[in-house]
């Protein structure tokens, strides 16, 4: 699942929810085709997610898998190389499969709603703060401007890659359904 | 600014008109550069314009004092929710309906008082149109459809049908000239239609939705070509309701309610701030 960072101010950040989360379930659902060391981990998330994944750094790879191994979702044994120090090689535990199932099967949560922005319109005018239409007009352009970002980025985006291609045109759909909805607000609100 | 399409073959270059006068855009656009739109570099502006309608004894104001300008080359989108007179606006603009009081200068010359034949004169050397439903004329050729106006300005057949090569060749319809335009697919259509209506080197480019009834692939060429034209310094003055397309725009006017809300910049962010991964975010 994705989202867009749209909340004013905040468009470039790529912080994950809740720490490891982002790398987790993507984790299990590689060793699930077959065991790997956490570099070969990472470099399959790369080719996998193309210019769409924001590329965890090996450190975290590495965290996240301990971390899935002390919930006993993963197992590692060490293999021996005769160049090279031993490297660690992951697999998937049987209740790593189960909760990689459970995962799957669920159905994800729709894109936030941009209630940050709904408060604000709500509450600034009875707070003497500012009106609505001012509040709306500063909304609008920043939407814009993202997707004019969103726009070049696509132009810049290599064609092959899918996922790229993809998620851009996700959040162009979801950009463009938040300016439909600031039009809604701007109906009925002036 | 150049005045060329980047990569292309110079079909849609500005050159000599196909009457042959010599046009006034090089000069004027080199003086716009840190100029107020306001200043006398405007291409088009219009004072209190009102457009009423009155239909069945009942009198609907669709436009309500719009003050709004457009310097040369600039590029232009307007939003706002159905029923806000965009379109009304556009059709105001572009003579096709008279205004009801206001002012329309376009090229320091007062037009609202034109009239009808005045105003397909003023359509023809300096103002080209396109339409959310193509209106090309569909017992004509592709070829025809885009030679029409030149020849209707007074160029010789000659000039309109190198103009013509030019355009669908730049436009990547060469191969469909002698197509009917029922033919071609609806992005095909547009790409017909925007041709036509840069045959002659408006001045000013009205648009009305031109993305409005295509899918997103099709979107994508037409909004790739819009482009392009802008860059080679055609004005373009675009009702939207797409923010792909708005986005493009130098500029955005917020039209609500016959007047206009917002009139503001579009203020690119800094390419440095993000890549595809910085503006997409997956979760896990």
């Amino acid at each position: 699942m994705y989202g867009v960072n749209l909340s004013a101010g905040q468009y470039g950040s790529v912080r994950a929810h809740g720490g490891d989360g982002n790398v987790r379930q993507p984790l299990l659902a590689l060793l699930a085709k077959e065991p790997a060391h956490g570099y070969e981990l990472k470099l399959a998330l790369e080719q996998t997610f193309g210019q769409a994944y924001p590329s965890p750094n090996i450190g975290q790879v590495y965290v996240t898998l301990k971390r899935l191994e002390q919930d006993g979702l993963v197992q590692s044994q060490d293999v021996e190389q005769t160049t090279r120090p031993n490297k660690r090689v992951y697999e998937l535990t049987p209740a790593g499969r189960e909760a990689l199932s459970a995962w799957v099967d669920e159905p994800s949560d729709g894109p936030r709603i941009r209630d940050e922005f709904f408060i604000k319109l709500i509450l600034a005018p009875m707070a003497g703060l500012a009106d609505r239409m001012a509040l709306m007009n500063k909304q609008r352009r920043h939407y814009l401007a993202l997707m004019r970002r969103l726009t070049e980025l696509q132009a810049d985006t290599d064609p092959a890659d899918t996922p790229a291609r993809l998620l851009i045109e996700g959040a162009v759909l979801h950009l463009q359904a938040d300016l439909d909805w600031l039009e809604r607000c701007q109906e009925e609100f002036v | 600014m150049s005045r060329h399409w980047h990569g292309g073959g110079g079909g849609l270059s500005r050159g000599v008109r196909g009457d042959g006068s010599p046009r006034d855009r090089g000069v004027s656009q080199a003086g716009r550069e840190g100029s107020s739109p306001r200043g006398n570099t405007a291409l088009l502006r219009t004072s209190g314009l009102v457009k009423t309608y009155r239909t069945d004894g009942v009198t609907v104001q669709a436009v309500r004092g719009v003050d709004i300008d457009l310097a040369v080359g600039e590029f232009v989108a307007i939003m706002g929710p159905s029923g806000s007179g965009k379109s009304t606006l556009l059709h105001v603009l572009g003579g096709l309906e008279p205004a009801t009081s206001g002012e329309i200068w376009l090229r320091g010359q007062r037009v609202d008082g034109l009239s009808t034949a005045g105003w397909a004169i003023l359509r023809r050397r300096h103002i080209g149109f396109v339409f959310q439903f193509f209106n090309l004329l569909s017992n004509m050729t592709v070829a025809d459809n885009v030679e029409l106006p030149a020849l209707l300005a007074g160029a010789t057949a000659r000039q309109a049908r190198k103009r013509r090569e030019e355009l669908l060749a730049e436009l990547g319809l060469a191969d469909k000239a002698t197509a009917a335009p029922a033919r071609l697919s609806g992005g095909e259509q547009q790409r017909v239609a925007l041709a036509r209506a840069l045959a002659n080197e408006p001045s000013l480019l009205l648009a009305d939705e031109p993305t409005g009834n295509l899918d997103s692939s099709n979107t994508r060429d037409v909004l790739k070509l819009l482009r392009r034209a802008h860059q080679a310094g055609q004005a373009i003055l675009m009702v939207t309701h797409d923010a792909r397309v708005a986005s493009l725009a130098d500029r955005v006017i917020n039209l609500f309610d016959g007047m206009v809300a917002d009139d503001a910049r579009v203020v690119p962010i800094p390419r440095e701030v993000n890549g595809v991964r910085d503006v997409l975010e997956l979760r896990g």
